[in-house]
Order: structure tokens, then sequence, then C-alpha cells
């Protein structure tokens, strides 16, 4: 019995954290939100080099052959950084639709190019997972979408997209698909992109040498995972900046983290994340490694990383005091991360509502 | 990362689950005559599921410790519902205190017979002056000869009445600063000058007692770990009784308990389960629970590893006994009037559990220091923030 991070990992999590206070320091973070998008090229470049666009892509297909457990690693570094970058997509979720469901030649095709960081994905499973808002949703019919999937993940320079569509299916479109049209969203948090996609009569792929639905599943898994994860770096740095300025701040001729309103702030926010990192890191080797629990504890990463780092986001606000509501400071790049993990593929709301239904406690809609 | 147990802790489990198996019969049940819960620890002592790792020459089983066979022991236990081994606060507070620092004498002497459960304690520690500030105790202990002379009160003694011995904190001298006038003493509760007066609490039951010293004789030699060393003497004590406090096995029990209510219970024909706000409650819950479990993972793997667990181990007290008080909360709202009842009559659930449970636990998130001490704690120790200023007196 060994529940902890192995030798290997924490070596990753250190490469990660040097390599990104050079990449994704956050004047970096500042131009890519003002519109610099050769900073997140620029990033993915150097996180290629670490092997990072292939760490869940199979050695034979020139990645690391890494587990779920390395990608949420990955990921949570992102979230502490508030790295722009379009890891989910094409570092994790479209490696698991190609290895799911898709054909060998689609494998071949995609999966080395992903691999090599010469390629991006955009992943629409919105509608399938958390359903449709504004009449969206996907149709396929006769090797052709129909529809729109709005909050598409990573879609801004992706040269392909897995869609999935009403019927539970998945399918592969190419970026210059005639009959597409991407539409980039503004959304509160400007480190990352999201997408609407529209499909008219738009030529698909489907994925269909594998269990598609089971797939889909599998899709939505890692993708609670990985924002579970992406919110547990956020939060966790927030809260080590609220304990750093507490200990720089004076007033009354005291450090501000000397009085104890301060201190059970701090401590009240590391009390509720610290547990967090062991529900990431299960629900991650479950995905892995014990497939039957795996849905139920994404579904609760996704869910409590969602309430407690809301907690966490304005409570270290809080504590920087009128400093941390400016631009200045940039705290804020990091509440809208979360914010942003917090509504994708479900509020909490509806994702405990899903953890419900996986235990047979509500009735399967 | 690997949850798997070994084949030697296989093979060890295997071997419980048949032992109690084949015990059935001889599980003391609620209420079962003092005869029957003592064969059942000396049992579980021979066989190795009690008392594992305390050496043999003190009347333990004399394992080498593996954290791995404790949890073991504790998942199997639950499974099959069995009494598991005694627990109270001789086992778990005095014998590890008296292992770490008590003379030959004292070990030979004292921890076989509380380990089989013939002789019950009952902690001495806080006073009405001295709670959360524990160092302040007034109670003195005043030398006479060969013995000291005890005067003073304690609060929050649990099972005094039923106490054979008391381990308790007092004060040797009284010229020395506040931490090092302290000395951890045993003694009989039988003892001239001990009067017990049940403290009732809120839930109706006198689950604590409090406890009068007059002229009270102790011979000098029951001074545990050495005179005016009670201080740190005690640290080693509440370090196990925090490792107590907040148990996440405990936790999941009464999710468990919880999810059959509120399937089983119905309100006009719908059960509790069908209202979407209750079971979003039960859900959010649920993963605090699984959190605080996982994170009990986590710090076997450190101590297994010989790592600090930091913030981990810090956390579980606050967390654990808030979430308990919260399971109880949910239970009772899932009950809706049925959980106003308490005590009897014909509607009564759980025999009234939860609102008791809702009750004593706001008493645990206050004692074994409060909520508030855990999160100065949790501040200063785990995140590096400023101490509190020491107060003028001490």
């Amino acid at each position: 019995m060994d529940f902890a991070l192995s030798q290997d990992q924490r070596l990753m999590q250190a490469s990660l954290e040097a390599a990104l206070a050079r990449l994704s320091p956050l004047e970096r973070v500042r131009a890519f939100a003002d519109g610099d998008g050769a900073v997140a090229r620029d990033v993915w470049a150097g996180l290629t080099k670490l092997g990072v666009a292939g760490i869940m892509i199979p050695q034979e297909h020139g990645g690391l052959g890494l587990t779920l457990l390395d990608a949420a690693l990955a990921a949570e570094a992102f979230g502490r950084h508030v790295a722009p970058t379009p890891f989910m997509g094409a570092a994790v979720l479209a490696p698991l639709a190609l290895m799911g469901a898709g054909s060998r030649e689609q494998r071949a095709a995609w999966l080395p190019r992903l691999a090599a960081g010469e390629a991006l994905a955009g992943v629409a499973i919105g509608e399938a997972v958390s359903g449709a808002r504004d009449g969206a949703g996907v149709t396929a019919r006769g090797g052709r979408l129909h529809g729109a999937s709005l909050f598409v993940i990573d879609a801004a320079e992706a040269n392909m997209f897995i869609v999935a569509d009403t019927a539970g299916g998945l399918n592969l479109v190419a970026a210059d698909a005639p009959g597409l049209t991407r539409t980039a969203l503004t959304t509160i948090d400007r480190s990352r992109q999201l997408s609407e996609l529209r499909f008219e009569a738009t030529p698909a792929e489907p994925l269909a040498d594998g269990d598609a639905k089971a797939t889909l599943i599998r899709l939505r898994d890692a993708t609670w995972i990985l924002f579970a994860a992406d919110m547990l770096g956020a939060s966790g740095a927030m809260l080590d900046k609220a304990v750093a300025y507490a200990q720089e701040r004076r007033q009354f001729g005291r450090l501000i983290g000397s009085f104890q309103a301060i201190k059970h702030l701090c401590a009240e926010m590391a009390a509720e994340l610290e547990p967090c990192r062991a529900l990431v890191w299960y629900a991650a080797h479950a995905f892995d490694a014990s497939p039957g629990e795996a849905s139920l504890m994404a579904a609760h990463a996704k869910a409590h990383l969602s309430e407690v780092s809301r907690f966490v986001a304005r409570t270290a606000t809080e504590v920087h005091g009128g400093v941390g509501f400016t631009d200045l400071l940039g705290l804020h790049y990091w509440f809208k991360r979360v914010g942003l993990d917090r509504q994708m593929l479900g509020g909490p709301e509806r994702v405990r509502h899903l953890a419900a239904v996986m235990q047979g406690l509500a009735p399967a809609e | 990362m690997d949850l798997a147990y070994g084949p030697d802790h296989e093979a060890f489990r295997r071997e419980l689950r048949g032992f109690l198996e084949r015990h059935r019969s001889d599980f003391p049940g609620i209420g079962a005559a003092r005869a029957k819960v003592l064969a059942w620890q000396k049992r579980l002592i021979e066989a190795g599921y009690a008392a594992r790792t305390i050496p043999s020459q003190y009347g333990g089983h004399g394992a080498a410790p593996d954290i791995l066979e404790g949890r073991i022991i504790a998942e199997e236990f639950t499974r099959a519902r069995a009494p598991g081994p005694l627990a109270g606060q001789g086992i778990s507070m005095l014998v590890p205190t008296l292992l770490e620092v008590g003379s030959e004498e004292q070990k030979r002497r004292w921890i076989a017979p509380t380990l089989r459960g013939e002789v019950v304690w009952c902690q001495g520690y806080s006073e009405p002056g001295a709670g959360s500030d524990l160092a302040s105790l007034k109670t003195r202990a005043v030398e006479d000869g060969e013995d000291f002379v005890i005067n003073g009160q304690k609060i929050w003694t649990s099972t005094a009445a039923q106490a054979d011995m008391i381990f308790a904190l007092v004060r040797t001298e009284p010229a020395a600063a506040k931490h090092a006038g302290i000395s951890y003493l045993i003694f009989s509760m039988k003892s001239a000058g001990i009067e017990i007066r049940p403290l009732k609490t809120m839930t109706g039951h006198a689950e604590f007692n409090e406890v009068f010293f007059t002229d009270v004789r102790v011979p000098k030699s029951q001074v545990v770990g050495g005179r005016g060393a009670g201080w740190a003497v005690a640290n080693t004590t509440l370090k196990h009784e925090r490792g107590m406090l907040g148990d996440p096995n405990a936790a999941e029990a009464r999710l468990a308990a919880i999810v059959e209510l509120m399937t089983s219970e119905s309100v006009g024909g719908e059960p509790v389960m069908a209202n979407p706000v209750m079971r979003d409650r039960l859900m959010a819950l649920q993963a605090r629970v699984l959190a605080m479990k996982f994170n009990a993972l986590r710090l076997i793997s450190a101590q297994l590893s010989g790592e600090s667990a930091g913030l981990a181990g810090l956390v579980v007290k606050l967390q654990g006994c808030e979430i308990n008080h919260q399971l109880a909360a949910l239970a009772i709202d899932a009950l809706g009037e049925l959980g106003v009842l308490y005590e009897g009559g014909a509607h009564l659930r759980d025999h009234g559990a939860w609102q008791q449970r809702y009750m004593f636990d706001l008493g645990l998130i206050i004692g074994g220091g409060t909520a508030q001490i855990q999160k100065s704690i949790i501040a200063e120790r785990g995140l590096g923030m400023p101490r509190e200023p020491k107060s003028a007196e001490g």
C-alpha cells in the first residue's frame, strides 16, 4: 500500500515548476490575456520539450505513455501558474478519444503529431455531459455534423476537434473542414480560450472503432479530474499568496498575519484545501487503476474542488484587503481561473446529481 | 501509487477474517456482562488483534509495529461488525505514555492489567480555570514526607465514576515557570479525599464529571516522567488523543447509515432520497468524507516512509469533527419532525442517536483542543504564521 507520489512524479513536478516559473510568469499571462497569442504557443513549445504534449500518448505513437495521475499533476502546476496551455485537449482528451474509439489510421494520423506538439485538439463534449444551453447540440447524419457546441475546450488554435453528438457518438472534425465556424467566447478567464463551434453539414469522421459511449464517459471523467487538479493548483497558489502577504503587510504596528482573524482565515483555507489533494490523487489513480469507482471519484473531485476553490478564492482575496481587488496585484487571474473551472462540464450541483445517479440514489435521466 | 496490499498483508487479513467468523458467538453485544467483555479482550490480545504491538513482557502481543496491519484490523472489525479491542483513555493514552516515559516498575505494574480491561483509567487535565490554556492549571500537589498531598479540582473527566485510577496533571513546583511547574501523577480513584460529581451536559446525560481533591495522599514514586516534566509528558499523551478524534472510518460508517436512513424514510410516500436538496447535501458530505478518508491514506504512507505529513495531519481533528457534526445535522433534517424525538417513544428512530450525536459532536469540536485552537495550530505550525503573543502572566 503506497498512497504517495513516486520519485519520478516528484521530479516531474519540480521540473514543471521550474519551467513554468520561466514560461508563464504573471506578466506573460497578462500579455496573453491582452491578446498576444504567441505566449501560449511559446509556453506549449517549452512544455513540449519536457514531453508534456505526449504525456498520455502511448510510446509507440511518440508519447511518454504515462497515466492520468501524471496528467493531473501537470494540470495542477498549470493552475498554479495560471498558464495558458492547450494541454487538456491536445495532451489528454484527444489522445484518450483516439485510443478509446479511434481507428488504427486515425491514431496514426494524429497521435504522433499531437505528441510532437505539431497539432492541437479542441474538445466539444459539454452538451453531452452537462446538458445543452441556448439550443446547442450536434447531430450526426451521413458523415456530416449539424448544429452547435458551446464552451469548446482548447479550440482556439486547434487543428482538429473531437465532437460528441446527441446520439452519444464521437466525431473527428478537421479544423479546415467546410461548414465549420469557430467563434471565440469572451469569458472571465483570459488565461484560456473557450470557443463556440457551429456545424453546417460539416464533414466528420466518426470515432467508431471502439465503444464511443464508454469513451465519452472516460473523456468526461478525465476532464472533471483535470479541472479539479487545475483548481487545486490555482487555490493552492492563492493560499500561498495570502499567507505570504499576511507576513509582509503591517497595520496597527503589527504584521496582519499575527491577528487571529487573519490567521484563522488562512487556517480555514488550508483545512479545506489540504484534504482535496488526496481526493484529486485518488480520483486520478482510480481513473488509471480502478475503473469501477473512477466516475464517482471524478465527480466528487470536480464538485468538491469547485466549492473549496470558490471559498479559497474569495477568502484569499479578502486577506489581501483592497490590494487583492486591484488589477495590479493580478490575484484575479487565479480567482477567474477557478471561476471558469467550476462552471465547466457541470457546476457542482449538476455534478453531485450525477454522482447520486451513479450510485443509484437518483433516477437516471 | 499502489493501493494493493502485498501477499503477507492479504494473508493477515484472511486469517483475521477467519478468526472473526469462528468467534462470532464470543462477540460481547451492547450491554454485555463485564466478564464476557474481558474474555473477548483477552482472546483478542492472545490472537494479536488487540495490544498487538505492545511488548509481551508488559502483557501485549509483542508484534513489530506495522501500520498496515493496524489498518486491516480496523477494516475487518468494521466489516464483520465485531466489537473491537477495548479502547478508553487508559489503553489509548496512558499506555503509550508509560511506554514512552514511564519507569520500568510503572510499566510492569500498570500496562498489563490496563490492556486486559481490569484497570480502568480516567484523565485529569482540564480545570474550570484551565481549558484551552491548560498550562495555567492550579491543582496543587505539596510534598509531605514520602507523599504529595493534592488539593484542587478537575473537570471534563469522563468515566471518573467507573475508573480505578487517574492520570492527572498537578502543580508540584509552585516557584517554577508556568509550564515547568507541572507533574504527571497516577493515583487511585479510591483514595481518600476524592469526590466525583457527575456533570450533566446538553445531551441530558452525564458523559463527564467534576472531580474534587481534598488532601489526597499520593506516593511521590507515582510521578511519571519526572517532577516538573508533566507538560512534556502530557503532550505525548495529547498527541495520542488527537489521533483518536476525527477518525474518518467513523464518518464513513455514519454516512452509510444516513444513505440507508434517507432511502428507507419517506414523507408522504416519497423517500427522503427523492428530495434533490437533501440528496445534494448528502453528496456534498460524501465528497468531504472521501477526501478525509484518502487524506488518512496519505498520512499512513507518509508515516511508512518516515516523512512529515505536515498540514495533512494538522487538519484532521478540525475537519473530521466538523464533518461528523454536519452528518448528524443532515440525518436530523432528513427525519423532519421525527428528528426532534429523543430518548424513547413509538416513533423514535435509531434510539435518538442522531440528536445525541449532533449535540455530543459539538462537545468534540470544543474538546481536545477547540476548533479555534486547532486553527491557530494550523496557521502557526502548518503555514508558518506568527505565534500568539505570550501574555504577561506567562
